[in-house]
């Protein structure tokens, strides 16, 4: 198939005094599968839509390959794109609404036909062309959309939030139908969302968004493992984030202290400074418990109250009052293993190499 | 109009109790009594002969007198034309309306509420000094060009003066279905390459077409049961005129009266129900998630829409401009305007026969608050409980819509005459009280639509919780059930007494006696003389500023959805 690179340059987009996207540069790679994650108002969608043509920037150039398509009217850019709702037209049945883009380029009805059907056989719902979209069940109405988007073969493809309104099951199942579709085509693929986990099991790219500006860009594990920022680290993910003060540093090892004659020990630690306030990232799953007085196998332990459990089965969720703060951790359960109860002391321990250290705890 | 589309919301968990069931008779039986029987009776006579058997000679006979064949065509003919030229100018205005934004959109929004406010009855007369053969418009083209344009003539007034009147109706009606339609449905087309008129045609065009047909539809109905025009502008050979003639003039045992009512109901009953249906289909049809987003209007475009503005603001206004000049006019006969000015007739119509404004206030409060209780009442039925015998309460509850003032009038006179209505000593067609009722019945629809849509919006949690809390059944209801449905109530009511104002059909059709006449019935008396037409205008301000008073309090406590009230 033949896909695009998009190029985005500078995009600014204003309503008002207020700018929803500001000074955005992307390079979004063609194959790629590119995901915009932010929470809701963060200009995701508005991005989007300058791509899709329904909004102009007000600064800026987006590229399809090197052709410039900022001011260029939707209709003319050949760029798919599947709506939040799906936006099937109740008014033609599910043969209609595939062909719908296909009688806009004037092809031939014997090919219409065939590349119809080949779509719906691609998607699983050959047999129901005469269909009109309210006789479909959610799942199946979304994968009309997605049908009447990739028969018309874009250079793009640009997903907004396409999985939101389907329920929790169906969701996980059609993130790897979406994930198996997009990589047999190999077709460029912007995706929208502000659920991190969808956008951490499909993209190739994450691009994380947060007041109308890009934090941060990169392949999900690094965006997991490494975030830039307190915002990144928080929004992507759960952690606990402990605000304290570089003590001192050794070669490979930062101090911090978070206070209460508490020390922390992280590796890795950039080009703080003693004195720099920081924050520290940790995850939830990065915490082993145990109970006071085993043997220590990491030099940062903390003690703690457990302050409330939530037994999940296969983890169990904990809030710990631990350094005058409270620590959230995941533990990995299965049977046998012990269960700490409220009120019970324990040995918070996580390794060095778990914490990541980050700029700028002041005022906080 | 959708009622019946929800009733099944009740939930099963919910018993019926006797309180509920005497509620239901109750209604059932003043709904059975006043709206249900007339027609009946009327029905009854059309197709019984002296001996009360079964008989179609007297739907024969109707097909075979020629002026009946006529009538029945010029009502389907005109009642076709005011509806296409309605189409012709609301259309593109619902368009520019619903998705552009530009100075001066309130201006038109207004202008073209305006010809909702003055009865079309008044309108005919109001045009004929304009647009009539010595009206303003004739007097100057025979002047400059000597020559006229007989377009308030017979079935052409009839058209002009309906369509300038009915309109806003399609206009509301297609406005709404515009906004109704999900943004993402128009820009999905674009995306796979589709734009301007295509787009229209393929995608906007047949998702709003439901919504307009259903508006269209309804405003069919309004115009071929609209008494006033015809009769103001001496135009005969319509059902309506008819029907009313035959009985008024040849009497109450006349068949061929009673036969032409029945056509008539059957035109409108069958025109409603396609109504309904698509109504049905345009609810489907809407998503409502993001509306469409309204662009800026600039330069040479917005230039010619207000050009468009200008013009339609003009059109609507001129009923309203010579009434008000006839209202003050002393002598305005062949000339372009009055002559000579007067407060004459406003003395007239307030201090020396003020009943015809006291007696309206009257009837069409007391039709308001019946209303109200009624609409509530039924609302409630449907909304709240499963009592056995809704789905007919509905049905009888929606017939009026259908039901032209005429026939419901023929009903009236047919059933309550000749014997002592218990209560008041006199048969009910000699009292005012007549009035009452029949502004009660032929509005009900209205209300009991305004108080489902209150009462839909208030959720059955929402009243569990206050019972959950410990309020009981009667205090739950007034304190949080009233409060919430309080404005809806209120609209109702507002939407009964507004159109009760300007009722004309029932009321010269029951009117006992001159003294207990209201505003429409005074009017309609006074402009069958030159001489009284001056007093009739001024009452026709009167109704004016009364439907336009009542108008605005509806805006008021309705907010942005009191177009809601003139969709039906």
């Amino acid at each position: 198939m033949n896909t695009s690179r998009v190029t985005l340059e500078n995009i600014g987009k204003s309503y008002g005094e207020q700018w929803v996207v500001r000074a955005v540069n992307l390079q979004i790679q063609a194959g790629d599968f590119f995901t915009f994650l932010g929470p809701s108002g963060c200009g995701k969608t508005t991005l989007l839509r300058m791509i899709a043509g329904f909004a102009i920037p007000d600064e800026g150039s987006i590229r399809l390959d090197d052709r410039e398509v900022s001011r260029m009217p939707p209709w003319q850019r050949d760029i798919g794109m599947v709506f939040q709702n799906y936006a099937l037209w109740p008014h033609m049945t599910v043969f209609e609404n595939v062909a719908f883009g296909l009688r806009e380029r004037r092809i031939a009805r014997d090919e219409i036909n065939q590349r119809v059907n080949r779509a719906l056989e691609m998607v699983d719902l050959k047999g129901r062309e005469s269909r009109r979209p309210s006789q479909l069940s959610g799942g199946q109405q979304q994968r009309v959309a997605l049908a009447r988007t990739l028969v018309i073969q874009p250079k793009v493809l640009l997903l907004d939030e396409p999985l939101s309104n389907l329920d929790a099951k169906l969701r996980v199942e059609m993130r790897l139908e979406l994930l198996k579709l997009q990589r047999g085509l190999g077709l460029t693929t912007i995706y929208v969302t502000h659920d991190q986990e969808e956008a951490l099991a499909m993209s190739t790219k994450i691009a994380v968004m947060h007041q109308g500006r890009v934090v941060q860009v990169d392949q999900p594990r690094v965006i997991y493992e490494q975030p830039i920022d307190d915002f990144v680290a928080a929004f992507v993910g759960q952690a606990n984030l402990l605000a304290g003060r570089i003590d001192s540093r050794t070669e490979s090892r930062l101090a911090i202290d978070i206070g209460d004659g508490n020390f922390i020990e992280v590796s890795d630690g950039g080009t703080f400074r003693t004195g720099d306030a920081v924050w520290l990232s940790l995850r939830p799953e990065a915490i082993e418990l145990a109970l006071p007085g085993t043997e220590k196998t990491s030099v940062n332990n903390l003690h703690g109250i457990v302050a409330a459990a939530a037994y999940q089965g296969a983890f169990v969720e904990y809030e710990i009052a631990a350094a005058n703060r409270i620590v959230k951790a995941r533990v990995a359960h299965s049977k046998g293993k012990t269960l700490f109860q409220q009120g019970d002391e324990v040995m918070l321990t996580f390794a060095p190499d778990a914490v990541i250290c980050l700029a700028g705890s002041d005022g906080k | 109009m959708e009622l019946t589309t929800t009733v099944a919301i009740a939930s099963p968990r919910q018993r019926t109790d006797w309180w509920q069931g005497a509620i239901m008779v109750v209604l059932l039986t003043i709904l059975t009594a006043f709206i249900l029987n007339p027609v009946l009776r009327v029905l009854w006579i059309s197709v019984t002969d002296d001996q009360s058997n079964f008989t179609l000679i007297h739907f024969g006979n109707f097909f075979r007198r020629p002026l009946f064949r006529e009538s029945l065509w010029n009502t389907l003919w005109s009642g076709a034309l005011v509806v296409t030229f309605s189409t012709v100018l609301a259309l593109p205005l619902a368009y520019v309306l619903a998705r552009y934004e530009f100075r001066g959109k309130l201006l038109l929004q207004t202008a073209a509420t305006l010809p909702l406010v003055i009865p079309p009855f008044v309108g005919a007369v109001a045009l004929q000094l304009i647009l009539g053969r010595s009206g303003m418009m004739n007097l100057l083209l025979q002047e400059w060009f000597d020559i006229s344009i007989p377009i308030m003539e017979g079935l052409t007034g009839v058209v002009l003066v309906q369509t300038l009147h009915f309109f806003p109706f399609i206009l509301l009606n297609t406005v709404v279905s515009l906004s109704n339609i999900d943004a993402s449905l128009e820009e999905m087309a674009q995306n796979l390459g589709c734009h301007g008129l295509r787009l229209f045609r393929r995608v906007t065009l047949p998702l709003m077409l439901p919504g307009f047909i259903a508006g269209a539809l309804l405003t069919f109905i309004r115009a071929i049961d609209d008494l006033g025009t015809p009769l103001m502008l001496n135009e005969k050979n319509l059902l309506a005129p008819q029907a009313y003639l035959r009985i008024t003039t040849i009497g109450m045992d006349d068949v061929d009266g009673y036969v032409v009512c029945v056509v008539l109901v059957v035109l409108s009953m069958v025109t409603l129900l396609a109504a309904r249906k698509y109504l049905s289909l345009a609810e489907y049809a809407t998503v409502q998630r993001a509306a469409p987003v309204a662009r800026q209007l600039h330069g040479r475009n917005l230039a010619v829409v207000w050009l468009v503005i200008a013009v339609i603001l003009g059109i609507s206004l001129l009923p309203h401009i010579g009434i008000v000049l006839l209202s003050f006019a002393k002598v305005w006969s062949f000339s372009l305007l009055p002559t000579t000015y007067t407060l004459g007739h406003y003395e007239e119509i307030l201090f020396r026969v003020p009943h015809f404004i006291i007696n309206t206030l009257i009837y069409t409060l007391l039709a308001a608050a019946l209303d109200i209780v009624l609409g509530a009442a039924i609302a409630f039925l449907l909304l709240r409980t499963s009592v056995p015998g809704r789905n007919a309460l509905d049905a009888i509850a929606t017939m009026p819509l259908a039901i032209p003032g005429v026939v419901l009038a023929v009903g009236y006179l047919r059933v309550f005459h000749g014997w002592d209505f218990p209560g008041i000593g006199a048969p009910l067609t000699s009292s005012w009280l007549i009035l009452v009722v029949a502004y009660t019945m032929r509005r009900l629809p209205y209300t009991v639509r305004a108080c489902y849509a209150a009462l839909q919006q208030v959720h059955i949690t929402l009243e569990e919780s206050a019972q959950n809390l410990g309020a009981n059944r009667f205090r739950t209801f007034v304190k949080t059930t009233l409060p919430m449905i309080g404005g809806g109530l209120v609209a109702g009511g507002l939407i009964a007494f507004v159109t009760s104002c300007v009722e004309l059909a029932s009321t010269i059709m029951l009117v006992p006696r001159i003294e207990l006449g209201p505003i429409s019935y005074g009017i309609y008396l006074y402009m069958q003389s030159p001489l009284g037409r001056g007093a009739g205008a001024a009452l026709g301000v009167v109704a004016i500023l009364l439907v336009s008073f009542g108008t605005y309090l509806a805006h008021r406590v309705f907010g942005g959805r009191a177009g809601n009230a003139f969709r039906i």
